[in-house]
C-alpha cells in the first residue's frame, strides 16, 4: 500500500508543479501590467519588459491617468449600463425560462428554436440595421439604446429554462394546494432555488456588458455618456503616441477594478454558482 | 405529472405562457428578427447610406462581393481564425478543467489567475497586447530573446499578425470555458471513472473513453460560444492592427464595419452580413442539435 501511495502523491505534486508553471506563463501579460503601471520610467525604454519590479513603485501613471480621462463620468455610464441591461433582462429570462420549463402550449418548440436563433445571432453581427432601428425609436445616442437590444436574451432564457428543469415538481405542487398562485410560485419557490442560475447569467452579462466597446462605440455620440472602454481607447490612443505603456496599463486595470475586486471577494462562490447552474 | 384540475385550467387559459414569453419576445422581435429582415432586404438594393431609399439591383451586392479580394480575403480569414480561436481555447479550457477539478485551495487560486484574463476587457487586452507584440522591447521579444531568439515583427508581419491575434483571443478566453468544463465534470459520476480504473484504462484512456463522451453537450455548448465570439468580437482588430497589414487581419465583420461607416456602402455591407448570419447559423445548428439531443437523454 505505502509505496502507491507516495506514488500517488508524488504525481499528485508534479501536475501541481507543472500547473503552477502554466498558470504563471498565462498570468504573465497580466502581472506586467501590473509592474509597468507602478514603474517610474513610463515611457518605453529597454527595461519596459521586464517584469521584475527592480525600481521604487510610484503612482505616477495613476495620477496621470485620472488627470487626462473623466473616470468619474465614465464609470458612472458603465454602471448604470450594466445595471440597466441586467435588471430587465433578469425579468424578462425568468418569465420566459419558467413557460419553456414548466407550461405546456401549443408552439411551444418552434418558439424555443426561435429564441435560440439569437443565441447565434450575437447582436454586434446586426450592428447596421439596429443603429437604424435606433433612431426610429429615438434612442440613438442614448445609454437606453445601448441596452436595449439585450433585454431578451436567448441564453438567459435557456439558463434559466435548464435551472427550473433541475427543480424537483413537488416543490410546486405543495404550494399551489396551499392556494398559491402561478405568480407566487415563480416569486416565492422557484426563484428563491434558482439563485445559482441567476447569480451564473448576472455574472455573464455584466462582464460583458462592462467590457463591451464595439456597439456603444456605434450608438453614442455624447462625450457626456461615454462608457469606460470608449473612454480608455480614446485615452489609449494620446498614451499609445507617446508610447506610455505605463499609462496605459493603469487605465486598464483602472476599467477592471470593480469585477476584479468582486470576483476575488467572490471567487469561491462565483464558481459554485457556475458549477451548480443549469450551464451544463 | 401536474395535477389534473391544474392542467384543465392551464388549457382554459392557454394565453399566460404566451405573455409571459412577450417582454423577452418584443426584444428579440425588435433587435434580432426584424433587423434580419431588414438586412436581407437592404442587401438587394444599391443603398449607399441608411436614409437612402436605394433600388431594386437582385443578387447584385453578392455578385459583387463574392468577386472582391478584400470580402473573400475576409472570409478566409475569419475561417482560419475560427479555427485557430475556438481549437486552442476549447482545448486549453478543457485540460485546464481537468488539472483543477479537485477542489483545493491551490487550485482555486490557478483557477481565478487563469479566469482572470475574462475580466479584461478586449480593448484594454488589445492596447496591453500591442506592446506584448513590439518588436524588440516587447514582452515576447524580450523574453525570447533571453532564449537566444531574434526579434520577430508580430503584428507587422502578414503571416504572423493573425496568429498574434489568434493568441490573444486564446488567452482571454480559455479560462472562461475552463468554468463550464468544471460545471460539466460534476455530472460525470465517479463510479463510471472507477469502472474503468478496475478494468486497467490508464488516465488517457479514462479521459478519452469515459470523460469525453459525458462531456458532450459542454464541448457542443462551449464550441458554439467560442464559434459566435470568433465572428462577433473585432474590438482587438480596431484597435491592434485595423484590418492590416495587407488585410492580413481583415475579419468579417470588420468589413462589415469599414464598408458601413467607412466607405458607405450600406449594399455590400448588409450583404456580407447575410453571407455571415447563414455561416454562423449553420454552424451553430450543427453543434447544438448534437447538445439539445444530449439534454433529453438527461432530463
Amino acid at each position: 500500500m505505502k509505496p502507491e501511495r507516495s506514488g500517488y502523491l508524488s504525481l499528485g505534486a508534479l501536475l501541481a508543479a507543472i500547473m503552477c508553471a502554466v498558470v504563471f506563463l498565462w498570468s504573465t501579460p497580466f502581472l506586467w501590467m501590473i509592474v509597468a503601471s507602478f514603474r517610474p520610467d513610463g515611457f518605453g525604454g529597454l527595461g519596459m519588459a521586464s517584469l521584475f519590479p527592480d525600481f521604487v513603485p510610484t503612482l505616477k501613471s495613476y495620477h496621470y491617468a485620472v488627470e487626462d480621462g473623466d473616470w468619474p463620468l465614465w464609470f458612472m455610464n458603465s454602471a448604470i449600463l450594466v445595471t440597466g441591461t441586467l435588471a430587465v433582462q433578469l425579468v424578462t429570462i425568468s418569465l420566459a425560462g419558467y413557460a419553456f420549463a414548466r407550461i405546456r402550449f401549443p408552439g411551444k418548440d418552434a418558439l424555443f428554436y426561435l429564441f435560440l436563433l439569437q443565441l447565434m445571432l450575437a447582436p454586434p453581427v446586426l450592428i447596421v440595421p439596429n443603429l437604424t432601428t435606433l433612431v426610429h425609436l429615438g434612442l440613438y445616442d442614448t445609454l437606453l439604446g445601448v441596452m436595449a437590444p439585450y433585454w431578451g436574451s436567448a441564453f438567459g432564457t435557456f439558463l434559466m429554462r435548464q435551472t427550473f428543469r433541475t427543480i424537483p415538481k413537488d416543490f410546486e405542487e405543495a404550494a399551489i394546494i396551499d392556494g398559491a398562485s402561478w405568480w407566487q410560485v415563480l416569486r416565492h419557490v422557484l426563484l428563491p432555488l434558482s439563485i445559482p442560475g441567476l447569480t451564473a447569467f448576472s455574472i455573464v452579462s455584466v462582464v460583458y456588458h462592462w467590457n463591451e466597446f464595439l456597439w456603444p462605440l456605434m450608438v453614442i455620440n455624447d462625450p457626456d455618456k461615454m462608457v469606460l472602454t470608449v473612454g480608455l481607447v480614446s485615452f489609449a490612443q494620446g498614451a499609445e503616441g507617446a508610447s506610455d505603456w505605463g499609462l496605459i496599463a493603469a487605465g486598464t486595470l483602472f476599467i477592471m477594478a470593480p469585477l476584479f475586486i468582486a470576483f476575488t471577494a467572490f471567487q469561491r462562490q462565483f464558481v459554485n454558482s457556475f458549477m451548480s447552474s443549469g450551464v451544463k | 405529472m401536474d395535477t389534473p384540475s391544474k392542467t384543465i385550467t392551464r388549457h382554459r387559459i392557454p394565453l399566460r405562457p404566451y405573455l409571459l414569453l412577450l417582454p423577452a419576445f418584443l426584444c428579440l422581435a425588435a433587435f434580432t428578427y426584424w433587423p434580419m429582415l431588414q438586412v436581407f432586404l437592404a442587401s438587394l438594393t444599391d443603398k449607399k447610406r441608411a436614409g437612402d431609399a436605394g433600388d431594386f439591383i437582385g443578387i447584385g451586392n453578392y455578385r459583387t462581393i463574392f468577386t472582391e479580394a478584400d470580402f473573400l480575403g475576409a472570409l478566409a480569414n475569419n475561417a482560419l481564425y475560427a479555427a485557430g480561436t475556438v481549437i486552442p481555447s476549447v482545448v486549453f479550457g478543457f485540460l485546464f478543467a481537468l488539472a483543477l477539478r479537485e477542489t483545493t485551495n491551490l487550485s482555486a487560486i490557478l483557477r481565478s489567475a487563469l479566469f482572470f484574463p475574462t475580466l479584461v476587457p478586449l480593448v484594454g487586452a488589445a492596447a496591453i497586447f500591442i506592446f506584448v507584440f513590439m518588436p524588440d522591447i516587447g514582452l515576447l521579444d524580450y523574453y525570447l530573446a533571453k532564449l537566444g531568439l531574434s526579434a520577430t515583427n508580430w503584428l507587422g508581419d502578414p503571416d504572423l499578425a493573425l496568429i498574434s491575434l489568434m493568441a490573444l483571443t486564446t488567452w482571454k478566453n480559455a479560462g472562461y470555458y475552463m468554468l463550464f468544463f468544471l460545471a460539466g465534470l460534476q455530472g460525470v459520476p465517479q463510479d463510471a471513472e472507477e469502472a474503468a480504473k478496475i478494468e486497467g484504462a490508464n488516465w488517457l484512456q479514462r479521459v478519452y473513453f469515459v470523460i469525453v463522451p459525458m462531456l458532450g453537450p459542454t464541448f457542443a455548448f462551449v464550441v458554439v460560444i467560442a464559434l459566435i465570439s470568433a465572428v462577433s468580437q473585432v474590438d482587438h482588430v480596431i484597435v491592434m492592427t485595423e484590418g492590416g497589414p495587407n488585410n492580413a487581419t481583415n475579419l468579417l465583420l470588420y468589413y462589415i464595419y469599414q464598408q458601413a461607416h467607412e466607405f458607405y456602402d450600406l449594399g455590400k455591407a448588409t450583404a456580407a452580413t447575410v453571407v455571415t448570419l447563414i455561416l454562423l447559423l449553420t454552424l451553430s445548428f450543427l453543434s447544438l442539435r448534437t447538445m439539445e439531443r444530449k439534454v433529453h437523454y438527461e432530463t
